[in-house]
């Protein structure tokens, strides 16, 4: 046995010989980063990507508070306003949301299985071009197409762009032709990407790295991989039916000759709700590496968080028309989605039990990625609680289309996701650079946007209950709205701020951070095993693993892991 | 908590994992799987709910032959790579031949089929909620057809070239699943618009 152990020590997986490292041209490097189909580049270039498009749609979301800060207010036009709201939800979803989790997917999956490189080192690069376009198309669409009168040329359909508005004669010019165009082609290369992420996990995995061994983070991009094919593959034939409608005249969602605008909002929701589940999977998945981390534990009940998870995969494809209980779809429609509704929040509240159990009675580390994935499970419940609010069909159709509505999946895309996106940010930028983040300015990030979430998020449901619709550009006095859509921008401020001081921190650390070594954190998954940054070929020798936490039988050989499973 | 300690998997156990060509193809079926039930939940939403003629009885003829060639196509591909596997490129060459052959005899009839309907029977793809579905469903399948019968003209070009031996037998196993994949679809197709759609 004790052969076993020593297979793996930290001393065979990194080669000590000193490498060497030529200065390079800066046009040297441009060729090299372009040319790349090292996972662990790609992965940095999706996640930088991302992070261009997060203060690009983070910004748009400040211009609108801003607007909405007092009634009346004058700031944008409406025409401009209409076009905020479609790019922030296009880009948020599209060219930040999925290129960032495909990025950590990208950058983590391999090393996290003991792998070289992904299945398809090509493909990967392929798919992150064609996404990369396709973020690049939208915003071209400010330069390149022409819209209605005086609406500019981006896209103003809102980001799921209800039939007949996209139709030509209520879209004229190319701005909803980019928006098409643009969600077909970051589609593409998501495909690819899951095709990818699915082949590697499932093909690529080193010696005794057994399905029910793996790092839960590779089972739960397994899942939320194999999520996209039957998700995102509806949206792109919608977006095929759409294309067709405006250049060569056909009438899928042209109601003048019979087609049916409830069939696009069928198909987008089709795509939608599970995209949802396909963005929360990766953040779980974070937390499931972090919270036993820092609680110094192994996770609470590994198969049934596996289970939960695939539980999610399959119950989430049946969800959609939770969206449209307005559209009239008759009584026996709803009760159906409603219950599906229901059920899907079992396996998450099993997920969330078994993250309180692994904490409880843990030795528990406070540090910016723990502070994080707390503020996650606390916000997520709440998410997950409007949500069965408003999964009552009565209730929703008291409140769709509110701000109320607008606040509950914010409360999910930043709350859990982003929040979880940041602890992650905290927990892995040790190995991706060789250097710590910084702490202090770590704790002020979370504090900020701890309160600054709150204030937004937490208050914007009472305007929605009060009344106010989403998607307007401005509101009379005196509907008792004023206040709270004033905190709620101040609030937003307050994020902007946290996010900068993020930002600085990414920057700031990067050249002046401490060193980190290899397993800052006292971790186990083979991430930790080898250089920090990995060299390009990850493990100078393929790993060998007997159990879930590899790294703790190298640790503690007296009391292996393989005991306990 | 059991004490006994499990001992871990012997180092020589052989240690063998799915194959990524495989499971990649497998992975692009399921999600172009998922694109086609799209356009076939909408042929079949759209059933009979044409404001205008022509109607799918009054045009369509069942494409029996045609059919019959694309089926066929997916058998002589099987027996292509059957025998490239016992490293008989002569027979590999002439059955992926027949392959390429059976396909493009499929397109014309599609060609032929889709010449007459818009030239004879005045259906367009922006005549009614027909034509629009049944141009798009059968279109987004030739297209498939296409894209199928490309890479095996690559294929039957590296034939022919010597460039094949039977260390290509895996490759063609990956690319043979695709062109059975679009030959199931097409009996779905053939099922909805030609049968039931009538």
């Amino acid at each position: 046995m004790a052969d076993s152990v020593t297979s793996l020590s930290a001393v065979e997986t990194i080669d000590v010989t000193p490498a060497e490292k030529p200065r390079q041209l800066f046009l040297e490097v441009v060729y090299d980063w372009i040319t790349t189909v090292d996972h662990k580049k790609i992965g940095l270039m999706y996640i930088a990507y991302s992070l261009i498009f997060l203060v690009v749609g983070g910004i748009e979301a400040i211009i609108m508070r801003i607007q909405l800060a007092v009634p009346h207010n004058t700031f944008v036009s409406p025409e401009v306003f209409n076009r905020m709201f479609t790019l922030h939800g296009t880009t948020m979803v599209f060219f930040v949301g999925m290129p960032i989790l495909f990025g950590f997917g990208n950058y983590l999956v391999p090393l996290m299985i003991g792998a070289r490189d992904m299945a398809f080192p090509r493909l990967n690069a392929f798919s992150f071009w064609i996404s990369a376009l396709g973020g690049i198309l939208l915003y071209y669409s400010f330069v390149g197409g022409v819209g209605l009168y005086g609406a500019g040329s981006a896209p103003d359909v809102g980001w799921f762009a209800y039939a007949p508005l996209t139709a030509k004669v209520f879209s004229p010019g190319h701005s909803t032709d980019y928006w098409t165009i643009s969600i077909l082609l970051s589609g593409i290369g998501s495909i690819g990407t899951a095709l990818n992420i699915v082949a590697t996990v499932l093909c690529m995995r080193c010696p005794g790295m057994k399905l029910n061994r793996m790092p839960l983070l590779s089972w739960l991009y397994l899942v939320t991989s194999s999520m996209v094919f039957i998700a995102i593959s509806p949206l792109t034939a919608a977006q095929i039916m759409l294309l067709l409608d405006r250049y060569v005249g056909s009438h899928f969602f042209d109601t003048q000759a019979g087609g049916s605008a409830v069939l696009w909002m069928h198909f987008f929701w089709i795509f939608g709700h599970p995209e949802v589940y396909i963005l929360v999977l990766p953040a779980f998945a974070f937390a499931n590496e972090i919270i036993p981390v820092f609680s110094r534990k192994a996770v609470f009940g590994y198969p049934a968080m596996v289970a939960a998870s695939v539980g999610i995969g399959f119950i989430s494809m049946s969800v959609w028309a939770h969206h449209m209980f307005a559209v009239g779809m008759g009584a026996g429609a709803n009760v159906f989605f409603v219950f599906s509704t229901m059920i899907i929040s079992v396996p998450t509240g099993i997920k969330i039990f078994n993250w309180l159990a692994t904490i409880w009675g843990g030795k528990i580390r406070f540090a910016s990625p723990m502070l994080f994935s707390v503020g996650f499970l606390f916000q997520f419940l709440i998410a997950g609680l409007t949500g069965i609010m408003l999964s009552v069909a009565p209730f929703d159709w008291q409140l769709t289309g509110s701000y109320f509505v607008v606040a509950h999946f914010h409360y999910v895309l930043v709350g859990a996701i982003l929040f979880m996106i940041f602890a992650a940010f905290y927990y892995w930028y040790p190995k991706v650079t060789g250097r710590m983040m910084s702490e202090r300015l770590g704790k002020w990030h979370f504090w900020l946007m701890v309160i600054g979430f709150h204030m937004t998020f937490d208050f914007m449901h009472i305007p929605g209950l009060l009344g106010m619709p989403r998607r307007i550009y401005t509101y009379e006095p005196g509907r008792g709205w004023e206040i709270w859509n004033l905190l709620v921008s101040v609030g937003a401020l307050i994020q902007a701020i946290a996010t900068l001081i993020f930002i600085y921190n990414l920057v700031h650390s990067y050249y002046k951070g401490e060193k980190a070594g290899n397993d800052p954190w006292d971790a186990w998954t083979l991430e930790w095993s080898t250089a920090s940054p990995p060299p390009a070929y990850n493990f100078a020798t393929t790993p060998v693993v007997h159990s879930r936490r590899p790294l703790w039988d190298i640790k503690h050989p007296e009391d292996p892991d393989w005991n306990y499973e | 908590m059991s004490t006994i300690p499990i001992t871990p998997d012997a180092a020589d156990e052989p240690w063998v994992l799915p194959d990524r060509g495989t499971v990649g193809m497998a992975c692009l079926i399921i999600a172009e799987s998922a694109i086609f039930v799209i356009f076939v939940v909408a042929y079949i939403f759209y059933m009979g709910q044409s404001l205008g003629g022509p109607t799918p009885r009054q045009v369509l003829e069942l494409p029996i032959f045609t059919t019959i060639c694309l089926l066929s196509s997916s058998f002589t591909l099987h027996w292509a790579v059957a025998a490239l596997r016992k490293s008989r490129v002569g027979g590999f060459t002439a059955w992926l031949a027949l392959t390429v052959t059976l396909g493009a005899i499929f397109l014309i009839g599609t060609g032929m089929e889709w010449y007459h309907l818009i030239y004879i029977d005045h259906l367009t793809i922006q005549t009614n909620l027909f034509g629009t579905t049944f141009y798009s469903l059968v279109g987004l399948h030739a297209t498939h057809v296409i894209v199928g019968l490309l890479m095996l003209i690559a294929a039957l070009i590296f034939a022919l070239t010597g460039h094949v031996n039977e260390k290509h037998a895996h490759r063609m196993d990956v690319l043979s699943l695709y062109w059975h994949f679009v030959d199931a679809v097409w009996v779905v197709v053939f099922t909805v618009v030609y049968v039931l759609g009538r």
